[in-house]
């Protein structure tokens, strides 16, 4: 209360807050005053000069946007002559403009600047000048500097909301100008096309490529974005029956904010390739390894009707299951799917097919460091969400690249940075994440339990350690400090990469930081000591007390939108929903009850195991809903081998992916915005989904055809609409047992735990006790071993494979989306510049990857964030898919198997 | 449309100038705030900065492309070359088009030169280079060539600057130089007794807003340390040329003034600004700098030398700050003032070169030095730079408040031969202009706002009747409008459109003063408020020529 004063505002007393500008406390006093290059949530400018006021003593005009109110200032926002030199700016700013956008021509269209030229009735603008050439070389922004009207709001959405850093302001005087790099053409420059700017700007200078983007919407959806773990909250702008653009929305983890995919990657909902009509493999029509291309579908595959598909299905499955039991039949379960479909999934597969066969791909992405969570912490999710980076002291960034990942996310990284945060990156790539680092730790690959270990050892040994924490909080330290203390700095030095002195300062500010938090990814998991790696971290954490408090913790950064929620819900083989253990009789009990079924008490196989065992012919049938394993598995040519053995292979997806090549029936389901339900973020934030379209033709709601199955296999569910089944979820699953779909729907977001007891949600876990029964955690120490494969005289480089900003995982939805497309057409091996030079490639040259497995080809793409020695490839482009190189070695807890490391040679190709 | 990509988004670094880089930029860890510095290497160095220079750079100092970019596309004197196989000259001419040497035929200057210059030398015209006296003014490469004409210019083979005979640190102490300074440091005179009497001495800062100099000495000892101490020797408004004088003939008592400043607010460190058009000032500080650094190796806080680079908004105190740490030379939104926010967010107190030398003076010899001088009812001393029509231009040190017609008379020998006075600008392009009616009212701070004018640097330009004033005031628009920084609406759109509006052989009165007012009103700066002040009085005093 004391820190509220009033003022005066045009002879009214005004209440405002300390640290308020007058702006602000107008706006909240009902006194709108003009302004353009002011934005929410924006460090204010000042620059325009619209929003000047007149305080009275003052000699000049004071920028209400900038200037904070103060106990009796008496200001005037509307006297005459703070509206001369408001209305002044305006027409100075209209008239400024080129030829083609004179007063009268704004005032039509729909942009922040056209208002307030209406607002002063702004009739004529003077002395237009020659239009700036328009720059559409990038496909999703359009760059039109002769309706620039220079408020820098882009500049500040790029460099101070996205830090992409892209945005300039040159110049100067009239010559100002929007630059981007070293004024280079949008599409020529490091642009990531965030479309920030776009959100930012105020005119249409900066503007989403597409009339259709620009129209009046009818509708607009307020959801969440199918893409990535960081939940964006956004809005489709629908109109016609489509979705014509995105914008951000002020959800907890975005905060407005959208990366391209988000922003510019909804439009493959809408493309040709949809799935509308169920499809029945045509009796005859043998299966290969060899995938069906989109032209081909209709010679191996026949329409049917959605009676006759559903009837297909299940009998294939139900004979399977008669003749061999249960477990030869598996299912893989979507986490690009919503909590409702995944939930209903596994409950299927358990249910009706009697087995615990049931995972999805986390097994490919973070099993290792669930693995590692549950066993040392007892829980397998993050313990501080994203935005305890505002809090935190130390950021360590480990085997990620969030830019390219989880680019929002990012943005407040770099933003905590700004700061004042110290930023540690430890990663063989140097990503643009880089040059915000303290420290960057470029180690080679496959060698983290060496470097943390290391790390270990020196703050064990220079007593940095927490021992109040360790004593009280945590069991088997003393086997910890055995085992690492044979890891020193100078030990592993040269088989890491990195300077014993770097090791030492890097392990001194982790432990002596007050607050610290660790984020890491698939660098860290996808190997097959992933779960050692994972055990590495938590080890850090839990040695100097940087875990169970704001700011401090583990934050593994979960890959896709539901990935934290498929896991949750129960599609993972070993553990009911909320990591129940399947082989516990009082689960199985509690379960069978629930579902009123009978439940198999033996834990079912993995992803992996599972592909091995359609190989082997253990495996004979498979219900695979929003997966593509033909594409993301290892050793593409054994897995799709394997799944070409499949006798009944059910597929339920949106397009022909890779794996409908194997299929005997495929069911059209819905895509994203074609259904509603509740998704989990990498936060633990349960996030509401709304539909926004209808799916097309015969195309059908996932949930649907899975409860229509169920029936056809005998199930009675209770259950059938998406509530529904979220209020079975919240009776089965203790962490959301507090929540009701009322709740969600009014809140949109809503943080997990959130208990039946305690009707709120736990941030920040771990505060009081660990989850594992002991309420301690466990520390698990980790030996070096090396990766599955290693480079040889045959095989000399290493080949890591991984993501990219533009497209999403195997490529199915994103190599369909216009924008995302166009920005990356095209495969590509990137390698260092110095490896070109040795293999004597040139940059865009097209040459030929292999490994004992397999072999791709396509473009070279120069990048010497690489080391030498270690190339990379995206794994989205099916005309050379990288996993057809990869190795199914696995990790022997988390079996995940080993996408970060294989040797390969290189060759140039015959064909330029 | 559809890309593909053969390398990574962006620019590449080029290794081989990565390494060249490297090297000329000297030790690591490169310092951000030293980009300015960074930028003048190269330029001197290739004659040029290319975008390879600026991929390197960008990665030493671990900023992006666009950062770099925006600092070094601000600054005239950087060459940004869009490819690096473009010829660049290897000789710059600079002819100066400010007003006096406008007066003295620069634009015929230019002409004549652009005729005969050969293909690997480059004519640029710039704003004024602080030589007025001795208008017109090319600088071949930096060998200021005085009263310029064709001939002499092109006859100039010498192009480095010339120093002149300055005093130096020995005789400067013998004749009791750092004197002042030992009262300070040996106790003799504390800190609160010097601030009182600079207080007492009535001296203003006399870099153009003549802030009282004790008050702002208390005002920044109140804030917390550390403190920084900043000396602004950007002199660009055009007719002023005080500093370079005195820094050209007796540096020391200058960099004593500094160092008691320094003392007396406990700043840990000194940073002068000084523009780069004063190459010889350059030298001469190096040299000096060095030498009392030597002389008192102890008790002097650190000094810095930092070159502007070609913008005379950087004479705006925060400005400079900002051009001090590196960035576009952009005036800061003030509250906060830069007393208690300066550089890097520090309590700065910042004082133009001459007030600094004034402040030796009282030290040493009281306070009533400077305040028993005067004429007219004033008090204190005023360093005039006159240039114009008059038979001896130069900078003279006069009572406050003497006219023009005294300073004509009494300093300048008189009008030339066959010139009336019909006008002057009583404090450069900013103050505004007064005719020959008002040459009788006193010349100081606060005797010129009634009649819509200020002294400022106290920059007099004489014109007679041989003069257009009209054309004179567009001369400072034209000035203001490549001065802008751009940031704010009103200067930026204003002088611009005033520029056009003032080209027309009668002027739109109406839409001027709409655009005076605003620009007034609600510029963030000093520059955009007075650049309407030569329009606004040719309205007021000249309409016959524009009408």
């Amino acid at each position: 209360m004391n820190s509220e004063f009033t003022f005066q505002l045009d002879g009214h007393n005004v209440i405002a807050q300390k640290g308020e500008t007058i702006l602000v406390a107008a706006e909240n006093a009902g006194v709108s005053i003009p302004r353009l290059c002011y934005q929410d949530n924006c460090r204010p400018d000042g620059n325009c000069r619209a929003c000047v006021v007149e305080i009275e003593g003052e000699r000049t005009l004071a920028p209400s946007c900038s200037r904070l109110a103060e106990k009796s200032m008496v200001v005037h926002s509307n006297n005459t002559r703070a509206q001369f030199s408001q209305k002044m700016v305006i027409t100075m700013l209209s008239s400024d403009l080129t030829e083609n956008y004179s007063a009268g021509s704004i005032q039509s269209n729909n942009t922040e600047l056209s208002k307030w030229v209406t607002h002063f009735d702004i009739r004529h603008g003077d002395a237009p000048h020659q239009s700036p050439v328009i720059d559409i070389t990038n496909p999703a922004i359009t760059v039109d500097l002769g309706q620039c009207i220079q408020c820098t709001r882009c500049v500040r959405a790029c460099r101070e909301t996205q830090v992409n850093d892209v945005i300039g302001i040159s110049n100067r005087g009239s010559n100002l100008k929007i630059t981007f790099d070293l004024d280079a053409t949008l599409g020529e420059s490091s642009c990531v096309s965030c479309g920030e700017c776009v959100q930012a700007c105020p005119t249409n200078a900066l503007t989403s490529t597409g009339a259709a983007a620009n129209l009046p919407d009818n509708k607009k959806i307020d959801t969440v974005c199918p893409y990535c773990g960081v939940g964006c909250l956004l809005t489709f702008n629908v109109s016609d029956g489509a979705i014509k653009s995105a914008t951000g929305r002020n959800g907890p983890a975005n905060k407005n904010r959208l990366c391209v995919k988000g922003r510019y990657g909804f439009d493959y909902v809408h493309h040709e390739d949809r799935l509308t009509k169920p499809l029945i493999r045509i009796k005859g029509m043998k299966k290969t390894a060899a995938l069906i291309h989109k032209n081909e579908i209709s010679d191996y595959f026949r329409e049917a009707s959605w009676s006759e598909a559903l009837e297909f299905a299940a009998t294939g499955l139900k004979n399977i299951l008669d003749i061999h039991g249960g477990n030869a039949l598996a299912g893989l379960g979507s986490a690009k799917g919503s909590n409702e479909e995944a939930y209903a999934f596994q409950k299927f597969i358990r249910s009706a097919l009697k087995t615990n066969n049931v995972d999805h791909c986390t097994r490919l992405c973070h099993a290792s460091s669930v693995a590692a969570m549950l066993e040392m912490l007892g829980n397998a999710g993050v313990s501080n969400q994203v935005e305890d980076v505002a809090l935190t002291e130390v950021i360590v960034v480990i085997g990620a690249k969030p830019t390219a990942n989880h680019p929002v996310a990012a943005t407040f990284m770099k933003n905590a940075t700004k700061s004042g945060a110290k930023l540690v990156v430890i990663d063989p790539y140097k990503s643009d994440l880089t040059r915000h680092a303290d420290f960057f730790l470029q180690f080679r690959p496959d060698t983290d339990v060496l470097l943390m270990n290391s790390m270990m050892s020196v703050i064990i040994e220079e007593n940095l350690h927490d021992e109040k924490f360790i004593k009280e909080r945590t069991t088997d330290f003393l086997n910890l400090k055995e085992v690492v203390s044979k890891y020193s700095p100078e030990s592993v030095s040269s088989t890491c990469g990195i300077e014993p002195e770097t090791i030492r300062a890097v392990a001194r500010l982790y432990a002596k930081a007050r607050s610290a938090m660790i984020f890491w990814g698939m660098g860290i998991s996808q190997h097959i000591h992933g779960t050692d790696n994972a055990r590495c971290l938590i080890s850090l954490a839990l040695l100097t007390g940087n875990i169970g408090k704001e700011g401090s913790g583990i934050h593994p950064l979960r890959g896709q939108n539901n990935v934290q929620g498929a896991s949750d819900a129960g599609l993972i083989p070993m553990v009911y929903p909320d990591y129940q253990p399947v082989t516990d009789n009082e689960n199985k009990k509690k379960f069978e009850q629930v579902w009123n079924t009978t439940l198999s008490g033996e834990t079912g196989l993995t992803v992996t195991e599972i592909v091995s065992g359609a190989s082997q012919g253990s495996i004979k049938g498979m219900y695979v809903m929003g997966e593509n394993p033909a594409m993301s598995d290892p050793n593409l040519n054994h897995a799709r081998e394997a799944l070409a053995k499949l006798e009944h292979l059910v597929i339920q997806d949106i397009f022909f992916t890779e794996t409908a090549s194997f299929a005997d029936v495929i069911l059209p389901a819905s895509a994203f915005p074609e259904k509603t339900g509740s998704f989990t973020n990498t936060d633990r934030r349960v996030q509401l989904g709304r539909q926004a379209i209808e799916p097309p033709g015969d195309a059908r709601q996932d949930l649907e055809i899975i409860h229509d199955l169920a029936e056809k296999l005998d199930q009675k569910w209770t259950h059938r609409s998406t509530a529904e089944v979220f209020k079975e979820m919240t009776n089965v699953m203790p962490s959301i047992g507090g929540l009701t779909w009322g709740l969600l729907n009014k809140r949109d977001s809503i943080t997990y735990p959130y208990t039946k007891d305690s009707k709120q949600s736990e941030t920040v876990l771990f505060k009081e006790t660990f989850a594992l029964p002991s309420g301690k955690a466990k520390f698990s120490a980790a030996h070096y071993s090396h990766a599955a494969e290693l480079p040889s005289d045959d095989f000399p480089l290493v080949l890591i494979t991984g993501r990219q900003l533009e497209h999403w995982h195997t490529g199915t939805m994103t190599r369909r989306a216009r924008v995302l497309d166009s920005l990356e057409p095209e495969a590509f091996i990137s390698m260092n510049s110095q490896d070109m030079e040795l293999y004597q490639i040139e940059s865009d040259d097209t040459v030929r990857l292999h490994s004992k497995r397999g072999e791709v080809t396509a473009m070279v793409r120069m990048d010497n964030g690489l080391q030498v020695g270690n190339v990379f490839m995206p794994f989205c482009y099916v005309e050379a898919a990288a996993n057809l190189l990869t190795i199914d070695a696995i990790d022997p807890i988390g079996k995940i198997p080993e996408f970060k490391h294989c040797a390969v040679q290189i060759s140039k190709s015959a064909a330029q | 449309m559809k890309s593909k990509r053969n390398q990574t988004r962006g620019l590449a670094i080029t290794p081989s100038v990565l390494a060249e880089i490297k090297i000329l930029l000297g030790s690591s860890p490169f310092r951000r705030d030293l980009l300015i510095e960074y930028l003048h290497l190269i330029q001197d160095n290739y004659n040029h900065i290319s975008k390879a220079h600026l991929v390197a750079l960008a990665d030493c100092l671990k900023i992006s492309l666009a950062e770099v970019h925006e600092v070094a596309s601000f600054y005239h004197h950087f060459n940004l070359i869009q490819d690096s196989k473009q010829t660049t000259p290897n000789l710059t001419i600079r002819v100066c088009e400010s007003l006096t040497c406008k007066m003295f035929g620069s634009e015929e200057l230019s002409m004549k030169l652009e005729k005969s210059i050969s293909n690997n030398v480059k004519l640029e015209k710039v704003p004024c280079v602080g030589q007025c006296s001795n208008a017109p003014i090319a600088v071949v490469g930096q060998r200021v060539i005085k009263e310029a004409t064709a001939e002499n210019v092109l006859d100039c083979k010498s192009y480095t600057s010339q120093i002149p005979n300055y005093e130096k640190l020995a005789p400067y102490i013998v004749s009791g130089g750092y004197g002042a300074l030992k009262k300070c440091t040996d106790g003799i005179v504390t800190r609160s007794a010097a601030v009182k009497l600079l207080s007492d001495s009535g001296l203003r800062g006399l870099g153009g807003a003549g802030f009282p100099a004790g008050k702002k000495w208390e005002i920044v000892r109140q804030q917390p340390s550390p403190r920084y101490l900043a000396v602004n020797i950007d002199e660009g408004e055009p007719g002023t040329f005080k500093d370079r004088t005195y820094l050209e003939s007796k540096p020391h008592q200058f960099l004593e003034g500094m160092l008691i400043a320094a003392w007396a607010v406990e700043a840990h460190k000194c940073i002068i600004y000084l523009r780069d058009e004063y190459a010889a000032c350059r030298q001469i500080l190096i040299e000096e700098i060095k030498a009392i650094s030597v002389a008192f190796p102890n008790g002097v806080p650190s000094i810095e030398l930092r070159r502007g680079a070609g913008s005379y908004v950087c004479g705006e105190e925060s400005a400079m700050i900002e051009s001090i740490e590196g960035k576009r030379g952009i005036p800061r939104l003030r509250p906060p003032y830069i007393a208690a926010n300066g550089i890097f967010g520090k309590p700065t107190l910042e004082h133009n070169l001459e007030t600094l030398y004034r402040v030796t003076d009282v030290i040493n010899h009281g306070s009533n030095f400077h305040s028993s001088h005067g004429r007219h009812g004033r008090t204190g001393l005023i360093s005039f730079s006159v240039s114009g029509r008059i038979m001896t231009p130069g900078m003279y040190l006069a009572p406050a408040g003497i006219t023009l017609r005294e300073l004509i008379d009494e300093y300048c020998n008189g009008m030339s031969p066959g010139h009336e006075l019909k006008a002057y600008f009583p404090g450069g392009a900013s103050g505004g202009i007064l005719p020959a009616s008002l040459a009788d009212i006193p010349l100081d701070f606060d005797t010129l706002q009634e009649h819509d004018c200020f002294i400022g640097s106290a920059a007099i330009i004489v014109l007679s009747d041989h003069d257009n004033v009209a054309s004179y005031a567009k001369n400072a628009m034209n000035f203001f409008a490549k001065e802008s920084c751009g940031k704010c609406t009103p200067c930026r759109v204003g002088t611009k459109q005033a520029s056009t509006l003032m080209s027309a052989r009668s002027w739109d009165i109406n839409k001027l003063k709409d655009l005076a007012t605003v620009m007034t009103d609600a510029s963030i700066c000093g520059l955009g408020q007075a650049a309407p002040n030569p329009m606004k009085s040719v309205i007021k005093h000249f309409k016959e020529e524009i009408s």
